[in-house]
């Protein structure tokens, strides 16, 4: 047993575990007795039962996400797993700690999720920056397919499995599940109308599930250990552990694998090692790019899906990025809202309208040409680009970290236009 | 179709190049991994792109030719993706982070030196066509920001002497004699 089921095999300063390794260390047994002890209705169950939830932003319990998937002798007989492992949230870096750093991982977590769902081909969809990633998953298929791990009549289950790996070749909107699967039929990564929801209809029209990176590392753990240990592993309400980064002005950046529930003064003080020399902290974005700012006062809550919820943000990614007292928030906010509007895919009036106006506005307050009438049309945008206004996430995303921002950095955005200048640029 | 859409597709056609054997050879391979030929598209552009640098309007056109769709539609795909070059680009292209943690921790006086010693804003290739400059979001790997990706490389924790170092070792190999690349 272990409790640190996605990272205990990850030592960065060396080549992840080849096949030989990861089985030593236990790897693969928890799929093979599924495929011996286990029906896809049994592991389904289990899953429901542990109470994962999504790792890639959204937290929606991956039990639930996979029962919608027709299943019996009338379903489709063509069904389909996707990996979303399009990481570009900005500030975030978990995925890549996982593909890089145990491989096979994410292929033994693909087994369960495809066997449970009675897919026999599964895509990962990987970043096309991300080059390593893609080097290693390539061998480690390969490994698999060789030892009878892929392939047909998986160990003689009677199941079988494809891994194909597609390279994406960068744009933000194909981590949204409809835009992906777009993507990967060969056309313009436009979000798709939902309902129907790719679990009844998605790649060419087939029942398929898209699933994030560390939720499918999730998946070996518990079936090997259960789901009563899995539960166990978190501290609050949330099962299981979650991956969590800080970047920004902190002594040591990093990546670590925490219980839920842990609080996130631990993540900040302890593990990357408070702020650095010289700099206060003055907020953070929990999540990534798209999640609310918090405070300081917010330390103390603990990193549980409802817990920051309730503060008025969400977990996200689990990513936090430090905003210090050195850097001006009306600065990074901008940053973040060019990402978001050169990001947007153009396909609905809001975002593709919205998002490069807001851009405008930040580039004139931090050029000194802001007007008060900005900060009015900023507030509107909250609304005309909020959720229910635009046709996928990316947009009431982007308005996460702005509406907070205008709330807490107000008289930063004022000083801007009351000045001319950014107080920051000395 | 009419008869002048005939005429614009067919002389379309014509300003089309062959595809390489190795160009060829790899498409199919990927043809073999998808139910559906439009779907090979970004591979096939990806493909022709790490032979020849770039996606000319030829190479889009033999790329449509090949699986079978317009030429229109493929470039939709094309100039959707950040990473699909539809002009000419330098031997090594710089791929660098613009995104928030790389913000935070100044990456814009990073690349206003990258600027300064090579005389290139964003979208702009050396004289010498060696680099291309390009913004890119986020590239994962905050806790070592600012980084970038150069030639396949991912270059962390940037700082103006590390630039500096990796550039003055492009004048040293820039020096050592034309014969390293023949």
């Amino acid at each position: 047993m272990t409790d640190r089921p996605l990272t205990k095999n990850i030592d960065m300063s060396r080549e992840p575990f080849n096949l030989g390794q990861y089985r030593h260390a236990g790897g693969y047994d928890g799929v093979l007795r599924m495929f011996k002890e286990m029906s896809p209705s049994d592991v389904l169950e289990t899953v429901k039962n542990s109470g994962l939830k999504g790792r890639g932003g959204a937290g929606f319990p991956t039990g639930l996400k996979w029962s919608f998937v027709p299943s019996g002798d009338n379903a489709p007989k063509t069904k389909y797993l996707v990996v979303n492992a399009d990481e570009m949230e900005p500030g975030t870096f978990k995925d890549r700690l996982l593909m890089e750093g145990d491989p096979h991982l994410l292929i033994e977590g693909m087994l369960i999720a495809a066997y449970t769902i009675q897919a026999n081909t599964a895509y990962i969809f990987l970043r096309g920056e991300y080059l390593r990633a893609e080097a290693l998953l390539r061998k480690a298929i390969g490994q698999a397919k060789e030892q009878g791990l892929l392939g047909k009549n998986i160990q003689g289950s009677g199941f079988d499995l494809e891994i194909i790996l597609h390279t994406s070749a960068g744009r933000y909107i194909c981590g949204e599940e409809t835009a992906l699967l777009n993507a990967l039929e060969g056309k313009r990564a436009n979000p798709r109308a939902k309902p129907p929801f790719p679990q009844v209809s998605g790649l060419w029209g087939k029942p398929t599930i898209v699933n994030n990176v560390e939720t499918l590392c999730n998946l070996p753990g518990i079936i090997r250990y259960g789901v009563q240990w899995y539960k166990n592993l978190g501290k609050g309400a949330d099962a299981g552990t979650k991956l969590c980064g800080v970047s920004g002005r902190v002594k040591k950046p990093g990546c670590w694998e925490l219980p839920l529930g842990t609080p996130i003064r631990e993540l900040v003080d302890d593990l990357a090692g408070g702020m650095s020399g010289g700099y206060e902290l003055r907020a953070f974005l929990p999540g990534g790019g798209s999640t609310d700012f918090l405070l300081p006062e917010h330390l103390d809550l603990t990193l549980d899906y409802d817990v920051i919820g309730k503060a008025g943000s969400r977990l996200a990614t689990g990513t936090m990025i430090i905003l210090d007292d050195q850097t001006c928030p009306v600065g990074m906010v901008g940053n973040l809202m060019r990402f978001f509007s050169h990001e947007s895919c153009g396909w609905c009036t809001p975002c593709r309208d919205g998002l490069p106006w807001v851009d405008s506005i930040f580039r004139r307050l931090e050029s000194g040409e802001g007007k008060d009438a900005d900060l009015q049309i900023l507030t509107e945008h909250l609304e005309y680009l909020g959720p229910g206004r635009t046709f996928c996430a990316l947009a009431p995303g982007a308005m996460a970290p702005l509406g907070s921002a205008l709330k807490h950095f107000r008289e930063d955005f004022e000083a801007h236009i009351r000045t001319g200048a950014c107080p920051w640029q000395k | 179709m009419t008869d002048t859409q005939l005429i614009a597709s067919s002389a379309l056609k014509a300003q089309a190049r062959a595809l390489t054997e190795e160009e060829l050879r790899e498409i199919e391979h990927e043809l073999t991994l998808y139910p559906d030929k439009r779907a090979v598209g970004l591979e096939a552009l990806k493909i022709v792109q790490k032979h020849q640098g770039w996606v000319s309007d030829e190479s889009l056109l033999a790329v449509a030719n090949y699986l079978e769709m317009s030429a229109h539609e493929l470039d939709g795909v094309a100039t959707f993706f950040n990473l699909i070059f539809r002009q000419p680009v330098g031997r090594k292209v710089m791929l660098f982070c613009n995104s928030v943690s790389c913000y935070i921790m100044g990456c814009e006086k990073i690349k206003a030196r990258i600027s300064e010693q090579l005389g290139i804003d964003y979208g702009e290739t050396t004289a010498d066509g060696e680099y291309t400059l390009i913004p890119v979001p986020c590239l994962g790997d905050c806790d070592r920001a600012p980084v970038m990706l150069m030639d396949g490389e991912q270059q962390r924790n940037l700082s103006i002497e590390k630039i500096d170092e990796l550039l003055a070792k492009r004048a040293i190999e820039n020096n050592s004699g034309s014969g390293i690349r023949q």
